[in-house]
């Protein structure tokens, strides 16, 4: 695919840390226009659910660039890690609105993790995400080897468990949340398939 | 030599009269309305309305709290989405069709009904199902009040209520949402009772489309979603109606729906909420209370019945 290699020459020149610079502006400008009472008359609830779609938003990419490899052979995996610990910054942001301005009573949040399923899916995701942002490094990957690769295979059942969060919190049949469970399924699908050896054939 | 005319119409193809205000609205030019129903705070035909005792001493939320942040799934699931959509809708005429059981059932106009009704100003606490809360300087008159226009039979023991269904207007009714139209029903010893009112504006004005323009209900004690908005019809009946939040997912909702802070909902607590505010920082959490603060006048029409079953 000559396509491909063009467009794969020319993403080597581009530096990954650009992506870490401008990963905390959209957060930035949206506590800005909380504080400046633009975002209508519930700002908590409007920065919680931002927060929350963008994180779900970057991790389904994520999710999504071994996939464009395979079929169109354009390769993002440089920047996988950077992307893959922006998602996982979006979704911090996303609880501590959560822990500090919508819930704020400690007892209920001890609560709500138990009792409330979306919450506990939620938070599961949260955990799971935890040793995959503290091996984000190359010194994790030397250190761990094969194992670093099975580890990182969690982020199948962290998309999953963040699309079926945001399913479950949803009252009635909207659509939207139904067409991010679609994608992650496609993009999940899309493993078990053999793609692989069909571009190799 | 022509023959004598006949009428060879049957009566059934009288086109009833709610379907031909309808019509008629739709054909009024819906441009004017939208241009009407974007209007802020203060441009709006004003209302004259008594006080009333009932009313909270809470200080109310502002006008664009309770006009931008509503719950009206005909025009879509976000908050905001009622505010933006909402200006389509026809609101005038307006006919509301009472039957079932009772003395005289007709299609009434909205002007008829509010002849003769005693409108006050009721400053009620509404409480979401999803955790919120505000406080609404409803204007509106006693639910009772158009039963007792329309005369109940005794055999009657429920009010089955629906909004206006009209996907012309109601874009999201053109979506699977909810199983349209909206419907609510009420015992008939609620309906009746001194709270529940039929509302017809807020803070001292007409009331906004997004609100449930003309004709909306509220009941008070209970989750929001109980008072249905922009109401066509009102049906006195004998069993205890399916409302749509019921019928949508049974284990989350019921047909009661009294504020409880102790059933909780399965997917979240219903113990506290949040008291609607736009500053940011502001917004703190506060405890709910039982039957929203209104129990000293209905809990009484629950006594003896098992709440967390009869939820």
């Amino acid at each position: 695919m000559p396509i491909a290699q063009d467009v794969n020459a020319r993403l080597r020149k581009l530096p990954v840390w650009p992506i870490y610079a401008i990963a905390p502006l959209p957060p930035l400008w949206l506590l800005w226009q909380g504080l400046n009472g633009q975002l209508g008359v519930d700002p908590v609830k409007v920065m919680e659910h931002w927060m929350g779609l963008r994180g779900l938003q970057v991790l389904i990419f994520v999710l999504a660039i071994t996939p464009i490899r395979n079929l169109t052979g354009i390769s993002l995996i440089r920047f996988r890690r950077a992307l893959g610990l922006v998602g996982f910054f979006y979704i911090c942001l996303h609880l501590l609105i959560w822990l500090v301005l919508d819930v704020q009573i400690v007892g209920q949040i001890v609560a709500d993790i138990l009792k409330r399923p979306y919450i506990t899916i939620g938070m599961a995701a949260f955990v799971l995400m935890i040793p995959l942002a503290l091996t984000s490094n190359n010194w994790s990957v030397r250190k761990l080897g094969p194992q670093w690769r099975l580890l990182h295979k969690l982020n199948y059942v962290i998309v999953l468990l963040g699309g079926v969060h945001f399913f479950m919190l949803v009252k009635g049949w909207q659509l939207e949340p139904m067409i991010y469970l679609a994608v992650i399924f496609v993009l999940l699908a899309l493993r078990a398939a053999p793609l692989r050896r069909m571009r190799l054939a | 030599m022509t023959p004598r005319w006949k009428n060879d119409l049957p009566y059934s193809a009288i086109t009833p009269k709610a379907a031909w205000l309808s019509r008629r609205a739709i054909m009024a030019g819906a441009g004017a309305m939208l241009a009407a129903s974007a209007l802020p705070r203060g441009a709006r035909a004003k209302i004259d309305a008594a006080p009333s005792s009932f009313s909270t001493d809470e200080k109310p939320n502002t006008f664009e709290e309770i006009t931008t942040y509503n719950n009206f799934y005909e025009f879509g699931t976000g908050k905001r989405d009622p505010a933006a959509n909402a200006g389509s809708l026809t609101t005038d005429p307006w006919a509301v069709e009472i039957g079932g059981l009772v003395e005289r059932p007709g299609t009434y106009d909205l002007a008829d009904i509010l002849k003769g009704a005693a409108l006050e100003e009721r400053i009620y606490r509404l409480r979401c199902v999803e955790g919120w809360s505000m406080v609404i300087p409803w204007i509106g008159f006693e639910m009772r009040h158009v039963l007792d226009l329309a005369g109940v039979q005794p055999a009657a023991k429920y009010v089955r209520m629906e909004t206006l269904y009209r996907p012309e207007e109601m874009p999201y009714q053109r979506q699977p949402i909810l199983d349209w139209p909206y419907v609510e029903g009420l015992r008939l010893d609620e309906a009746m009772h001194p709270l529940t009112i039929l509302a017809t504006g807020l803070y001292g004005e007409e009331m906004p489309n997004q609100n449930g323009a003309p004709l909306r209900l509220v009941v008070p004690w209970k989750y929001g979603f109980k008072s249905i908005k922009s109401i066509v019809k009102i049906e006195l009946v004998e069993n205890e109606p399916l409302n749509t939040w019921k019928q949508t997912n049974p284990r989350e909702y019921g047909f009661y729906s009294n504020v409880n802070p102790e059933v909780d909902h399965p997917r979240w607590s219903q113990a506290t909420e949040r008291r609607i505010t736009s500053k940011l920082f502001g917004a703190s959490r506060i405890e709910t209370q039982m039957f929203n603060g209104y129990g000293e006048h209905v809990a009484g029409m629950y006594a003896g019945m098992d709440l967390s079953k009869f939820y």
